[in-house]
């Protein structure tokens, strides 16, 4: 990683101004935006656009031809291209022929995309940008870090002083003047404007129309006084008929800013007459750069369905700490990570793909459904595959997958680092998990792990079988989570086998992009597992666990070609099934009974991103809880991640560290003396972070709880 | 349907009005000017695009008004306090009205003064935007404006603050008489 972009990540995330803008405005939006989608089948609609948008993509050559042929029939000048050199030289010329020496523009992150504002002022061309957000960026001389709020980051104060600096009057910091003052500047460049420069929102290859969604009324400014208009249009804009407006349209407004509709939609579909009579100059510029390949990528052409919402940004953990700019220059958050490695180039995304904790809030919220996480796991995958896996990480997964050995080092490790033990936890641990002491309190690894455990457990011999998969932190730091486990399926009549040869589930290889290691993980799992044939259930704890070993052993498997291994992994998940799920499943069918008329005091519940947003079990557990007689009182942000991720909390320290004191913080907040998950992960990054701060409320896995509260018959 | 527009508009900051005659609708725009100091000034004139209501009203009532111009150039509008224009749909789901603005003077008066009156014929409610598709040809109808409120915006510290580059105030004239395309 280099160093330049630790700095950056530092810098932001003690940036107390944007930190707070960011979260205050993150809060709101959750809210906000469930308001905008009331009685509308969010669902069904995005369903919608991403079969609207897929077509567009599937067929893009098709739609700018038809594209091209309707709006010239209306009178506009359509110029195609795949080079951004070759849109920035078409403008210039245009600009020249016509003597042009002002332009103004709408937001438009097509231009932002080919750095359009200094090409032209290079050649004596002033150019003023109307929205805003963006005129204050271009006074401050910035970058924009919000595809919708390009200015989030800056205060009413720097405002005020960009502001002042520009009229030459000391202004204070009241909004709606400092709005005002940006009137009154902005309107006599509008009137003077030789050129307006826009982008557009939709292109309809059916009737040659572009869709300009603003809420300030410049775009319609832009569009209608200077005589010539260039709008700059990238190809995934496309769409084929005019009745696809109305689901984007539906939902681009409610996903970018909570609003039902923008103030201003703005449809143009050919010349129009200007003031004394003469027909408008109108050009589209249709703007491939490398988009085209990626619509045919056979997993990147679903980028193309995104309609530039920036939601997956305003939800994300990760952006809402280090802000826009840590990403780049143009796009940015999820999928700003994946455009900047398309449109600029893969390599770009180096660091910044690192910033995804794939936890999939993104996911859940996008209306083009994109698989923002998945992508991301893409480029880390095509990354690795190009550059290969750094040495020490190499082998780190070598040690991890000989089980044995993981375990004596982690052993050796927490023995050797003993005199700074206390209770349950160790302060330092050297070799590679060094880093992860920051900030939170490792486990200490257990003397015996859960498979040395296992056998020394006596369990009565039972008809039923059920296979039990371990993951690394149950078997080597938290053992007793599995005894509890087997305990309860006991009680419920089934047996538990432990397949000795089950190793780690490839989770980490597969999130550092290593696929091949992941695949090798994937096979030895999948031939341990299957063997006890006879076993109704694969059940894990762990929801990472759970969902590689129920989807990811089938995308692994998929993305490096090895189909052969694909109806195996589709067995097994077939039988996999998570802790919560089964035992909620086993308490309805009346084969496990909860002591009755308990009253446990309160519980709060953490959501594991993996188990709810994958698994979708975000219930069972806490019906489980409820039903063993806690009372359930929900924390803040209960789904927001805790900012383990596996191996993210070694490699981006202070980020994890962040969004775990949030976390703390919101579960300290329900006054709850007890924290439930269903997750080693989060317990192992909860309690560290509970044990840190010298917190004394017990941080524990749903298992653990629910095995004490069960009827012995 | 029109009550859902209406809600929806006023939701948005929109002033809505309704009338049963063309001649109570005039009337209130004219003393609607009254109010908001129209005169043969420079920020207070008052500028009217072509439109049905404007063919059909009585003449003589508007031309006494000093300041008000329906001979528009972006000078005039740039210094007009009201701009009138009158739009041809409306969506009740989104509380939006919708104008084929391919005439330049339908974009001056309803962009560039701080307040714009939108005249709507009450029957050409639409319930949402699909249902407005058929209405139109876009492929003979150059610009077309949706306007939802005042223009708006949030940039600085996300405080919503009305009245950017466009009007600050939309005040929305329906009128029951005037027959529209629907
Ligand atoms: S998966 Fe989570 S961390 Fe990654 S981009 Fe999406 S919201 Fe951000
Ligand atoms: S990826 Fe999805 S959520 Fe993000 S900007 Fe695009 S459409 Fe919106």
């Amino acid at each position: 990683m280099q160093q330049e972009f630790k700095q950056s990540i530092d810098k932001a995330i003690h940036n107390k101004n944007l930190t707070g803008a960011l979260g205050k405005f993150s809060e709101a939006y959750k809210v906000n935006r469930a308001k905008a989608y009331e009685g509308i089948d969010f669902e069904a609609l995005r369903s919608t656009i991403a079969e609207r948008k897929g077509y567009a993509a599937a067929h893009v050559d098709e739609l700018c031809a038809t594209f091209k042929k309707n709006a010239e029939a209306n009178g506009a000048k359509v110029f195609q291209t795949k080079d951004p050199a070759a849109v920035r030289d078409y403008i210039l010329q245009v600009a020249k022929e016509n003597n042009v020496k002002t332009v103004v523009k709408s937001k438009s992150m097509a231009t932002e995309e080919i750095h359009l504002n200094p090409f032209l002022e290079k050649e004596g061309i002033d150019v003023g940008e109307t929205d805003l957000g963006e005129w204050i960026i271009q006074l401050a001389g910035q970058t924009p870090s919000h595809m919708v709020m390009p200015a989030i980051h800056l205060t009413k104060e720097e405002v005020s002083d960009l502001f002042s600096k520009e009229i030459d009057e000391r202004l204070t910091s009241d909004i709606p003047r400092l709005v005002k003052v940006a009137r009154e500047q902005l309107r006599e460049k509008f009137l003077q404007a030789d050129m307006g420069i826009s982008g557009a929102n939709i292109a309809v290859a059916e009737t040659g129309s572009i869709v300009i969604v603003t809420n300030e009324g410049n775009a319609r400014l832009v569009t209608s006084l200077p005589k010539i208009h260039i709008a700059v249009v990238g190809i995934e804009k496309l769409v084929e008929s005019f009745s696809d407006i109305v689901p984007i349209l539906r939902a681009l407004p409610r996903s970018a800013t909570a609003q039902l509709l923008t103030s201003y939609v703005t449809m143009i579909s050919g010349q129009t007459p200007n003031e004394e009579g003469s027909m408008k100059n109108l050009h589209i510029v249709l703007m491939d750069n490398r988009r085209t390949e990626m619509a045919s990528d056979p997993v990147f052409k679903e980028a193309m369905q995104c309609i530039r919402c920036a939601s997956c940004l305003n939800v994300c953990p990760i952006f809402r700490l280090v802000g826009g700019h840590v990403f780049g220059k143009v796009y940015t958050g999820g999928i700003g990570t994946i455009l900047t490695a398309w449109y600029d180039e893969m390599k770009s995304s180096e660091d910044i793909q690192g910033l995804c904790i794939q936890c999939g809030a993104c996911k859940d919220v996008c209306p083009g459904k994109i698989d923002i996480p998945g992508l991301i796991m893409e480029i880390r995958r095509r990354l690795v595959k190009e550059q290969g896996i750094p040495m020490l990480q190499k082998s780190i997964f070598a040690v991890v997958n000989n089980r044995r050995l993981f375990h004596s080092m982690l052993r050796a490790a927490s023995v050797a680092g003993k005199p700074f033990t206390k209770g349950k936890f160790i302060r330092h641990l050297p070799l590679f998990l060094a880093d992860l002491t920051d900030g939170r309190s490792l486990p200490a690894i257990a003397p015996k792990p859960f498979r040395d455990v296992f056998q020394k457990i006596k369990q009565p011999s039972l008809p039923e079988k059920a296979v039990f998969y371990a993951g690394c932190l149950i078997d080597f730091a938290y053992p007793e989570m599995g005894t509890a486990i087997v305990e309860i399926l006991n009680k419920a009549g089934i047996e538990v086998v432990f397949p000795e040869k089950q190793t780690c589930c490839g989770a980490p290889a597969r999130y550092n992009g290593a696929y091949e290691v992941a695949a090798k993980n994937a096979e030895d799992n999948i031939e341990a597992l299957l063997e006890q044939s006879d076993a109704t259930y694969v059940i894990s704890a762990c929801p990472t666990c759970t969902v590689a070993l129920d989807h990811e052993f089938i995308q692994t498997f998929e993305s490096i070609g090895k189909t052969e291994n694909v109806p195996r992994a589709k067995e097994l998940a077939a039988k996999t099934i998570d802790f919560s799920t089964l035992v909620k499943k086993l308490v309805d069918e009346g084969r496990l009974t909860l002591k009755e008329g308990q009253q446990l005091g309160k519980i709060t519940y953490h959501d594991s991103c993996h188990l709810k947003r994958t698994l979708k079990a975000d219930q069972p557990p806490r019906e489980l809880l409820t039903k063993a007689g806690y009372e359930m009182e929900e924390m803040f942000e209960c789904d927001t991640c805790c900012g383990m991720g596996g191996s993210y909390s070694l490699k981006l320290p202070e980020i994890s560290g962040s969004i775990l004191t949030r976390k703390l913080t919101n579960i300290k907040n329900t006054g709850a003396p007890l924290v439930a998950m269903d997750c080693p992960g989060c317990v192992m990054q909860i309690r560290g972070g509970m044990d840190q701060d010298g917190s004394d409320i017990a941080v524990c896995h749903t298992a653990e709880l629910i095995a004490k509260r069960l009827k012995d018959d | 349907m029109y009550d859902q527009f209406r809600t929806k508009a006023e939701g948005v900051s929109a002033e809505v009005h309704r009338f049963q005659t063309q001649t109570e609708a005039m009337d209130f725009i004219l003393e609607f000017m009254k109010q908001e100091n129209v005169s043969d000034t420079p920020n207070q004139y008052a500028v009217w695009a072509q439109c049905p209501f404007l063919e059909q009203a009585d003449k003589g009532k508007v031309s006494d008004v000093n300041g008000l111009y329906f001979d528009i150039n972006r000078e005039r509008a740039n210094q007009a306090r009201v701009g009138i224009s009158q739009v041809d749909w409306a969506l009740a789901d989104t509380g939006t009205l919708v104008q084929d603005a391919s005439a330049i003077d339908k974009r001056l008066v309803s962009t560039l003064p701080s307040i714009h009156i939108a005249l709507l014929p009450s029957s050409a409610v639409l319930p949402d935007m699909a249902s407005w598709l058929s209405c139109v040809n876009p492929k003979n109808t150059g610009y077309i404006s949706m306007i939802t409120g005042p223009s708006r915006t949030a940039d600085i510290e996300r405080v919503l603050t009305i009245g950017v580059h466009g009007p600050e105030r939309l005040v929305i004239v329906c009128v029951d008489e005037l027959g529209g395309d629907n």
